[in-house]
């Protein structure tokens, strides 16, 4: 088991330090290199620069001070704006994409599953078919698109539900259903074939044979082994609803750190990309750690694998 | 109960007992897996939509009378009406010819980067699975790496590096910035099969099998691998097109007037605000349809190649 | 000897897409109190189905009770609900299933799973089902009970998976144990210890046995009662030594006789049965084995046989039986 978990924590660590080191390159390797001009920015900002990233020393140096930076939890100032730093945008955006995203991910969580498994259950029935038709809107329609279309329909329609914003639960109400629907159709299309596949296993016969109830076999044997392969996609699946979270926030205009860093990218300002993106991954690679844990502690086959050997 | 006679019971002959055989016809792999594919009226539909929207792409440019490009001043924000099929942006634009550009961008995106993914997958698999143990460790433990670096992400931090503010990025880049992470999958896949086909071949080695079964065993083993790769490559395609129209949907896309679906998509957003709906719904429509195919058509294939779901 | 089962006139079928499938078509055979009965045949004979359905566990669209009765104990099994068959699976009626590595759940302890059934039929509280657990492991031989019952299905042997197997089937003291295919996917040695420990188990336990298998050696081994079956109906039946000693039906002899020997001469080739089993989508009228028969004769093809006693327990279908055969049999010796 600690074998395991070292392991994944080692890979971590590297995944986080390549995503930092790319993004320190890639915007080294801008061409024009924007941290060199002055004329782009007002005279006391590049000053600020000069002095923390020390603009005029080689670049591998460079890195080294931003690396130091980081590890000592200073994700740098803002190009554009004067009076606040990255870290104060982080501090402000992070609580709102944090909240908004892990209501979809509950959200997806809840009624992937069940609705894969239901799919599975009464395979070729209704409830199969009404489940999939919703998993294949899920997964093709972008989640830009179910964002305008439903601010387009629903909310310009029901008066409870704004059309943007942020402040109450009624605003997260439809930016959560939109971003969460891709992840949930995901979720459903592979647990109901992983269900299917658990379904005709020799186990399922045994525990029928013991006379256990219907409920019992479902639940503790079919849905118990199904899950895995969901858990095992967990990663990824946070990992698109993080980059998923940028597109809803500027449609719904919620002042989440999605919306920070869209509007870097549109402002170029170089050094919020990099605080929000080196943050970003942060927050993902410690997602990906925790998936990982779960993983393990759900499939026993993991845990001993290492251990025994 | 009949009468039993006598002459009844003597010996059947050989014809009579052979008679008895139904033989069922041998069945060849592909063709039966195009008629499987055909009975899943769902995947016909989207092949049909793919094709159809291929169609359009191609000729509907074309057609319309207008270019991508020619702004009319005095046509601003038009709807749609028997001039213009999809109405016109707050350029003049015309956004039939506009929609169907963009689509041909969207597809030609979406198939450069499968192939792409394919051909890098297939390389690095295959090398992968033919090498020493420790060599091969080594490259699955940096694909590894190499994956968890979220795509997207990765994608929209080039398109930002590689482009300049209001000159959108170039079509070069954006297919770079989305095959750099994506072809992974596909390695793994090859890989595994490349690894099967290595554990046949010891097998084959003993002595009571002649070459003869190597060459049966490989006419086995490239349809099993073709298949799981054909349908990674259908699935790949729309999860490239996503990625373009998120990027385009970001401000990322191509160099305006050219523009994909995604850039489409997002010109129109402002429009919706006053009311020009049409000017969002068609980009939007189109790239769900085209995702929307491709995905069933994946998913019918895959289920048409498991030998385990024959009817 | 009173009857614990009694199968009379049994038919299942299933529905598919082609059509209907006939598995099981009308056969009857009787399970004595502490006597095992062994059901041999081919793959796809209809052995599994018949298995499987004493314990209602076949998927019920596409299969169906076609006809027929499944009297345990006097009550029709065909007729039961699933609610009353819950009472009667793991309880009355045990299963031990013919693979090992996939029959046991890879994500619950073996403990748990031992006794799961258990607990829901006597209601047990933790405790006593854990003691019960260790019991049970005991039971079946599996060394280290008190460290093993809390380890998983992937820390265990194909022999050890299957002595579970054996312990979960006999926890409630089932009166009777279906075993299909139990060693089939066993070594050699350890197929004979997990005979010897059902053999073993069924002294003290006074329990009935069905043992469905394709191998010969192990019916020989344990069985009081041989059916055999062919493409879903039963073609001899007997007691072990009548089957063994004077097999009458044509099939049977070729079974007996592809069972590999160490005394085989030399130059003896391995006897086997040509042709595969009928279609069952279409059943032939007549007799199911026409077409791979030695002694096939005209009436074979349209007529089935009816059963002819050649003991008071052991008959076979052959047309063979028939008066009017013993010209043919003259000519072609029945070995």
């Amino acid at each position: 088991m600690k074998k395991y978990l070292l392991k994944r924590f080692v890979m971590s660590i590297i995944t986080l330090w390549a995503i930092v080191t790319i993004t320190f390159f890639l915007m080294h390797a801008i061409p024009g290199n924007p941290f060199a001009k002055e004329g782009k920015m007002p005279p006391v900002v590049y000053e600020n620069l000069q002095k923390k990233y020390g603009l005029d020393k080689p670049l591998y140096q460079q890195y080294l001070i931003y690396l130091g930076n980081l590890v000592r939890g200073d994700f740098g100032d803002s190009m554009k704006s004067r009076v606040e730093t990255v870290n104060d945008m982080i501090e402000r955006g992070f609580p709102v994409s944090a909240r908004l995203g892990a209501q979809a991910l509950v959200f997806a969580l809840i009624f992937g599953p069940a609705l894969g498994a239901m799919a599975a259950l009464y395979q070729n029935k209704i409830p199969d078919y009404i489940s999939m038709i919703v998993a294949i809107i899920g997964i093709s329609v972008p989640s830009f698109v179910m964002g305008t279309f439903l601010i387009q329909f629903v909310a310009k329609n029901v008066s409870f539900l704004p059309i943007g914003g942020w402040g109450e639960f009624k605003h997260t109400i439809l930016p959560s259903f939109a971003l969460g629907l891709m992840p949930l159709a995901t979720m459903a299309r592979l647990m109901r074939s992983s269900m299917l596949e658990v379904l005709n296993q020799d186990y399922i016969k045994t525990a029928k044979s013991k006379g256990l109830t219907k409920l019992a076999v479902i639940m503790k044997h079919a849905v118990r082994n199904a899950i895995l392969p969901v858990v095992s996609v967990l990663g990824i699946t946070i990992s698109n609803l993080l980059v998923g979270s940028f597109v809803i926030e500027k449609i719904f205009g919620i002042p989440g750190l999605g919306m920070f860093f869209v509007k870097s990218i549109g402002n170029r300002d170089y050094t919020l990309i990099m605080g929000t993106t080196v943050f970003y991954a942060l927050i993902l690679v410690l997602m990906l750690l925790l998936v990982d844990i779960t993983y393990m502690l759900v499939d026993p086959r993991i845990r001993l694998t290492e251990e025994g050997h | 109960m009949t009468e039993l006679t006598r002459e009844m019971f003597e010996r059947a002959s050989e014809e009579q007992r052979n008679a008895e055989k139904i033989r069922r016809p041998s069945i060849k792999y592909w063709p039966d897996v195009w008629r499987r594919l055909k009975q899943n009226k769902l995947a016909m539909v989207g092949l049909t939509l793919i094709i159809l929207i291929t169609i359009m792409a191609i000729i509907g440019p074309m057609i319309s009378g207008y270019t991508y490009y020619e702004q009319d001043y005095s046509n601003i924000n038009v709807k749609p009406n028997s001039e213009f099929w999809f109405g016109t942006d707050e350029l003049g634009r015309d956004l039939f010819t506009r929609t169907w550009y963009g689509a041909r961008y969207s597809l030609l995106i979406g198939i450069l980067a499968a192939a792409i993914d394919f051909t890098i997958g297939i390389l690095y698999g295959g090398i992968a699975g033919v090498s020493s143990r420790r060599v091969d460790s080594i490259m699955m433990r940096i694909a590894e790496v190499i994956y968890s670096i979220p795509y997207l992400l990765v994608v929209i931090l080039m398109s930002v590096v590689f482009s300049s503010q209001g000159s959108g990025t170039s079509l070069f880049v954006i297919i770079l910035a989305m095959t750099i992470t994506d072809w992974v999958p596909m390695a793994i896949l090859v890989r595994g099969q490349v690894l099967q086909l290595k554990e046949a071949e010891y097998s084959l080695a003993s002595e009571s099998l002649g070459a003869d079964q190597g060459w049966i065993l490989r006419k086995h083993i490239i349809p099993n691998t073709l298949g799981p790769i054909l349908v990674n490559v259908t699935l790949t395609i729309p999860r490239a097109i996503f990625a373009e129209a998120t990027l385009g949907f970001l401000g990322l896309g191509l160099q305006a007037p050219k523009s994909s679906l995604g850039t489409l998509a997002n010109d129109g957003l402002a429009g919706m605000a006053v009311g020009l709906t049409y000017q969002i719904i068609f980009p939007a429509l189109l790239i769900s349809l085209i995702m929307f195919s491709f995905n069933v058509l994946g998913d019918g294939l895959r289920d048409a190649l498991d030998p385990r779901l024959r009817k | 000897m009173e009857n614990i089962l009694e199968v009379k006139n049994l038919q299942v079928s299933f529905k598919t897409f082609f059509g209907e499938v006939e598995a099981v078509r009308n056969i009857s055979f009787t399970v004595g109190k502490k006597e095992t009965v062994a059901i041999v045949g081919e793959s796809g004979c209809g052995k599994s189905v018949t298995a499987s359905s004493i314990m209602q566990l076949l998927p019920m669209p596409p299969a169906f009770y076609k006809g027929g009765q499944i009297l345990f104990k006097g009550e029709d099994i065909v007729k039961k609900t699933e609610k009353e068959m819950q009472q009667i699976r793991g309880s009355k009626i045990s299963m031990v299933f013919q693979d090992p590595m996939t029959s046991l759940n890879p994500t619950m302890k073996i403990g748990k799973q031992i006794v799961e059934g258990l607990i829901k039929h006597q209601k047990l509280s933790k405790k006593e089902a854990h003691k019960k657990a260790i019991e049970m492991l005991k039971l079946v031989a599996v060394p280290q009970p008190e460290k093993r019952v809390n380890q998983y299905p992937h820390e265990f042997s194909g022999g050890m998976r299957q002595r579970v197997m054996i312990a979960l089937a006999m926890v409630a003291n089932p009166e009777l144990l279906i075993a299909d295919e139990p060693t089939t996917a066993l070594d050699v040695t350890v197929q004979a210890q997990i005979l010897d420990l059902m053999k073993d188990l069924q002294d003290k336990l006074n329990m009935s046995i069905i043992l469905i298998t394709h191998d010969l050696g192990v019916v020989a081994d344990m069985s009081d009662k041989v059916i055999v079956m062919y493409a879903g109906q039963i073609v001899e039946q007997g007691n072990v030594n009548d089957i063994f000693k004077n097999p009458m039906h044509p099939y049977t002899i070729k079974l007996l006789a592809s069972v590999p020997r160490l005394n085989m001469k030399r130059d003896e080739s391995l006897h086997y049965i040509e042709g595969t089993p009928p279609d069952l989508y279409i059943p032939p009228k007549g007799c199911a084995f026409f077409d791979r028969c030695d002694h096939a004769m005209k009436v074979c093809k349209d007529y089935m046989p009816d059963p002819e006693y050649h003991t008071q327990e052991h008959y076979s279908r052959c047309w063979l039986n028939h008066p009017l055969a013993k010209d043919v049999r003259r000519e072609g010796s029945v070995e």
